[in-house]
Formats: C-alpha cells, structure tokens, sequence
C-alpha cells in the first residue's frame, strides 16, 4: 500500500518546474533579489558565465549568517544490510557483497574512535533492513552514545511517527532524508523495490519527523540521477524553504551530492560538472541563505576546499563509508568511495588556513540525564 | 597578548541607575569619562561586552578580545567542550582556553529552545566554569534567532530562584522588559535588529522606553553592524553594548574589535554629556524673531 501524498508533496505538485530559455537579463534581475522564483535562472546556462558574480554574492551571504566557522561531523555506518532495490547504490539488495551490521557494542567501539578524533557530531548511516537496524536497535544504540556523544543524527529508512518521537526521547537531534529525486517518474526507475520505492512515504517523512520533535533535518537530492538535475536543485530549494516555514523550531541543512561510482556500477544519466556544481550550491544558498548547506568526502579535496569559501557550511573528514570501517577496516562493502581521504586532522589544518574556524562541537546533551558539557 | 590585568578593574560601590544629569563623573588623565557599569554588583570600566562565536579561529578570537578592552565575554555553552580542553590544551583546545585572563565570563544559553533546556544548560554552564553569571538565550526559532520572550521570562524566573545572576536576551519589548526585571534579572539585553544581522538599531524608538524605564542595566545585544551603531545606541542612553558578528566577520577583527570600543566610549561620553536639541531641518531658528516687538 502506498502512501498518501504529503503536505509538501502537494505543494511540489503546484510549482512549475519547466524549462525556459533565460537570459541574461533574468540572471539580473534574480541576482539582484534572490528568490526561489528566480532560481531556475541562476541555475540556467544564461548564468554560468557569470559564476565568479554568483559565487562572490553566496559567500557574502554565507559570511554574514554562518561567520568564518565549518562544523565537522563524521559518518558512522552501522549496517550496509539492505532490504531496498536501488540502482545507482551499492548497498542495494541483491547486490553480492560482504554485508554487515555492527552489534550496538560494536557502535559504542566505533563512536569512541571517532570522538578520540575530535568528532562531537555523529551521523548514524544504515540501508533499509527494518530486522538487523529495526527502530529498537536504532534506539538503543541513540541512547548508548548520547552520554558521550553531543550531537546524534541518523540517516537510514524513514520511520512512522512513532518512532521518530522514540528516536527524540532518547536523545536524538537530527534526521537525513534524502529524496535522491523529486522526479516521480525517474524515482520510481531507479527505486525498483522494497521500502524506499514508496515516493510519498520518502517525501512526506522529513514532515513528520519535524512533526515528531527532531531539531536539525537534512534533505538533498542525488545529482545525476535525474536527466534534469536542475528541477531537482529547485525542488531541493522549495523543500528547505517550506519546511522551514512550516515548521519554524527545526533547523533545515541541504546536500546536493553526485553520484559517485560504487558497487551498483550506476552510471548518471547527466554528469554535473565542477562548474555547474559551483553554480548550483551558490544559487541554493542565496535562495534559502538560513539553510547549513553539508559537503561529504564524495567530492575531491580541491573542490571541497574551493566550496568552503563559497557556500558549504558542513562537511565531513576523515570518513568510512563501510560498517566498522574506523575500527576494523575492510571486513565489508563500502557504499561508495570516498574521494577526499585526508583525515579529519588534516581538514581542519585546511579550514583553518583557508581562515575558517573548525567547529567540532556546537550542542549540547539534549538528554536531562546527561550530567556534563 | 596583552590583557587588562584584572587589578585594573576597579571594584565599585552598586552605582544607582540614574540620570546622567545626576551622575558624578570621574575624569581621568586622558579626559575620558569612564563611569562604572555596575552588573549583578561588580563594577565594569568597559562598556562593550563581546562575543566568541563566528571568529577565523580561536586566536583571531583572542587578539579581537584583547583589543576590544571589554571585560564580559560570552560563551556559548555548546561550544564548549571540556573533554577537548582536557585531552588537547593550548592551540588544539577549546575556545574557552582563548578567553584571556581577567575577563568576566558570561557563558550563554545559545541553542536552548525552551525554558527547561536553558535551565538545564545554565546548571551545566555553572558547573564547568564556577560562575552563576549567565546570559539567558531562548531562540526556538534557528532561522531568525529571534529570543522566546514566554520561555525566556519563564527561564528568568526559575534561574533567579536558583540564585543566578540572569542576563537575559530579549525582544526589544519595553513590558517584557518590565516583567524580566521585577523576575529579579541582573540587566535586560533586547536586540538592536535580528541577531548577526548587522543591520544598527532598528528598535530605537523601543530602545529609548526601555532606558527611560530600566531599574537594571540596559544592555544593547544583537545586531550592531557599525561602530556608529554602537555608538548610537549608547547615546540613546543604553548601558552598554555587546557586539560579536560585527567585529567576527570583518575583514580586519581586531580593528573592528577596537573600533567598537572607542565608538562605545564616545556614545556613552555624548550621552554623559547631555546633547542639545536637535531641530527639524524645517525650521531654522530665526534671527529675527517674530515677537521682537514685543519689547
């Protein structure tokens, strides 16, 4: 049974999205007041020529909200065990690679690494298997972590609504949905089968999981999937700002990754090149300037030092895409490979000659029962 | 690094919220006016209270501080990190260990979403860093930062209890600021314009009710751009001024950071000094008046 259409789903449905013919003079005039109506402009082939204009306009607006300051976080993958058909993913079912769930301890062993790096925010990253990562395990391994870990996220299948409230009670503060494409169509091409195939349930739970109490949500779409990856990028923009519209005590961050070469041997339909990378993380940032905008080892080093000037407000180091990977490397499949494998040492040295302050812990313990800063 | 050493913050007497007209004012040798700003009954030379968030990095942080001359820092609280201080120290450690010596801590409640988290983070500030001076920061809102004035009044209320000494950040709302007083808070703080804005005092006309009214110190927080906003403020009769983007994500901090200081000082000595009026542009005054016949 499919899912019912979500709140933003609806709105999605009456945005046009259409291709136009820009021109320089739209660049103008969306430049000049930056709206989610002129973003298809800035997205457009009219303004790559003008991208040293776009990027110099989103890193004023980025300096002004966000201060010379990056906060890191790590990924820490708990299972690459997937009950979900997805094409361009190398966790997907059926695929024959080493698969894995940690034991809770062995997330406890993991997370403890990563603080001994640095690392106070922590991304919990698992495939679809509601048996080996159900809500219970999720739960427990939240509050396994929470007295030694101040900022806890997860990335994983989308939850009922019960679970999400569980997942805040024991000390949750972020949720990373990611939509992957807004294109229906093309969703359900290379959302074969299994959990994550059900658009709307996708969609509509980054709405209930505010609903539920999470305070940082993420959302983002994979570029490359969709032939039209710029629809995507505007649909990204609309969710952000809807969201934080509706839903005014929860913190919104966007990600706009591309697809990388994994085990799914997924080509994308369209490349997105650097330049055109550039040009789409600075739109999305002057359209919605209050949204963190988060960048992962995907993208090379070069690239992720060059976006930090420009509009990235979140990144990731020194990661594993593969369960234990920290701890106990190469015992399972990564999901993709990483392309900046400078540790997180090293990226902070990076930020901070670029004249960026690393932050590494901005939170608190959201648990009363958490006795210390 | 040079710090004021904390001998040369003078230990004052509670200084009564008064009039300028009413005050005494010590000269010193440079013929600055520098009367004490009395907080929860320590007495301050420096009116510019300063920030530590947004900064290039801690050690641009610490030379803006220095050259701020301020004596109150605030922390956020969620960006301390007692773990880091004890495991890497020195140049890898936390922020707090770039606050110089001899400045008053203030550590904040930045993040808090409702009353009990800021309760909850006032207690764990108190506890790490031994001070019960805190700045009461409730900003459900991530996207404006806009301070909760229910929550925060809520938050005053049950802090004071507990014998804090509450510095509240509030909405530029003369009877908020009326309430968060008589709830026993050391100072009002309400904004100038949206916090990291930078935008000057877009609530002067609420400013100027709020001083007029105040039994507390009026403290401007939030979203001074400029030294003349600074300034501005003070002149308007504000009590002092805290300032953090402004100075964090100029070109030059530390400039900036001393900039703020002298125009802090220069608003507060032109408010010392009692303006003459100021006319309407309209209306000139006359050289011959109009019932000089009368004599």
């Amino acid at each position: 049974m499919s899912a019912p259409p979500g709140r933003f789903a609806r709105h999605l449905a009456g945005l046009d999205l259409r291709e136009r013919p820009w021109t320089d003079a739209d660049v103008d005039r969306a430049l000049a007041a930056p709206s989610l109506a002129g973003l298809p402009a800035l997205l457009s082939p009219a303004a790559l020529p003008r991208l040293e204009q776009l990027a110099q306009a989103a890193r004023a607006t980025t300096l002004q909200r966000f201060g010379r300051t990056v906060r890191l976080f790590a990924p820490l993958y708990v299972s690459n065990a997937c009950l979900s058909s997805c094409t361009y993913c190398g966790f997907s079912k059926g695929l024959d690679v080493v698969r894995r769930t940690l034991s809770v301890d062995e997330v406890e062993a993991e997370a403890r690494g990563l603080v001994e790096r640095g690392f106070r925010h922590l991304l919990l990253v698992a495939g679809e298997h509601r048996i080996e990562v159900s809500a219970d395990y999720l739960v427990e391994c939240v509050e396994r972590l929470r007295p030694f870990v101040p900022s806890i996220s997860i990335e994983t299948q989308t939850w009922s609504d019960d679970t999400y409230a569980r997942l805040v009670a024991a000390g949750l503060e972020g949720v990373v949905h990611y939509q992957e494409t807004y294109d229906r169509a093309r969703y359900a091409e290379t959302h074969v089968a299994g959990w994550k195939r059900d658009y709307d349930r996708r969609l509509s739970s980054t709405e209930r999981a505010a609903e539920a109490g999470v305070r940082r949500l993420g959302i983002g779409a994979l570029l490359g999937l969709s032939a039209d990856w710029r629809a995507d990028v505007v649909a990204v923009a609309a969710h952000a700002l809807w969201l934080q519209k509706g839903y005014w005590r929860t913190e919104v961050t966007v990600a706009l990754p591309r697809i990388k070469a994994s085990a799914s041997g997924f080509q994308p339909l369209v490349p997105v090149g650097d330049a055109e990378y550039v040009q789409a993380l600075s739109a999305l940032r002057l359209v919605a300037p209050e949204a963190g905008i988060v960048l992962s080892t995907r993208e090379p080093a070069a690239l992720r030092d060059g976006l930090v000037r420009i509009a990235v407000t979140t990144m990731s180091a020194g990661s594993s895409t593969e369960p234990g990977g920290y701890t106990t490397p190469g015992a399972a499949q990564e999901q993709f490979s990483v392309s900046d494998e400078r540790s997180a040492v090293e990226v902070a040295a990076m930020l901070e000659a670029a004249g960026y302050e690393p932050v590494w812990k901005d939170a608190f313990p959201l648990s009363p029962d958490v006795a210390r800063l | 690094m040079t710090t004021r050493p904390a001998t040369a913050v003078p230990s004052v007497p509670s200084v009564p919220h008064d009039s300028p007209a009413d005050r005494t004012v010590a000269r010193d040798p440079a013929h600055e006016h520098r009367d004490a700003l009395d907080v929860a009954g320590r007495g301050f030379t420096s009116r510019l209270l300063v920030g530590t968030g947004k900064f290039a990095s801690h050690a641009v942080m610490r030379d803006a501080l220095v050259a701020s001359g301020a004596e109150i820092v605030t922390v956020a609280l969620r960006r301390v990190d007692l773990d880091r201080a004890a495991r890497f120290g020195g140049e890898g450690g936390d922020v707090l260990d770039f606050v110089p010596a001899g400045m008053t801590l203030l550590p904040n409640t930045s993040g808090a979403v409702d009353a009990d988290e800021a309760v909850r983070l006032a207690r764990l500030g108190r506890a790490a860093t031994g001070t019960e001076l805190v700045k009461l920061e409730v900003t459900p809102d991530p996207r404006t930062l806009a301070p909760d004035p229910i929550e925060t009044l809520r938050a005053a209320e049950r802090l004071v209890a507990e014998g804090f000494a509450v510095l509240p950040y509030c909405s530029a709302d003369p009877v908020l600021c009326r309430h968060l007083e008589e709830a026993g808070c050391a100072t009002v703080m309400p904004l100038g314009a949206w916090i990291g804005s930078n935008r000057g005092l877009r609530t002067r006309d609420a400013i100027e009710v709020i001083v007029e009214q105040a039994g507390v110190p009026v403290v401007v927080d939030a979203g001074l751009g400029v030294p003349s906003d600074a300034a501005e403020a003070m002149e308007v009769g504000a009590d002092a001024v805290l300032v953090n983007t402004a100075i964090a994500v100029a070109a030059d901090p530390v400039l900036m950071a001393r900039a703020f200081a002298l125009a802090t000082d220069a608003g507060r000595m032109g408010h010392l000094a009692g303006r003459g009026a100021a006319l309407p542009a309209t209306q000139a005054e006359a050289s011959s008046p109009l019932t000089g016949f009368l004599q």
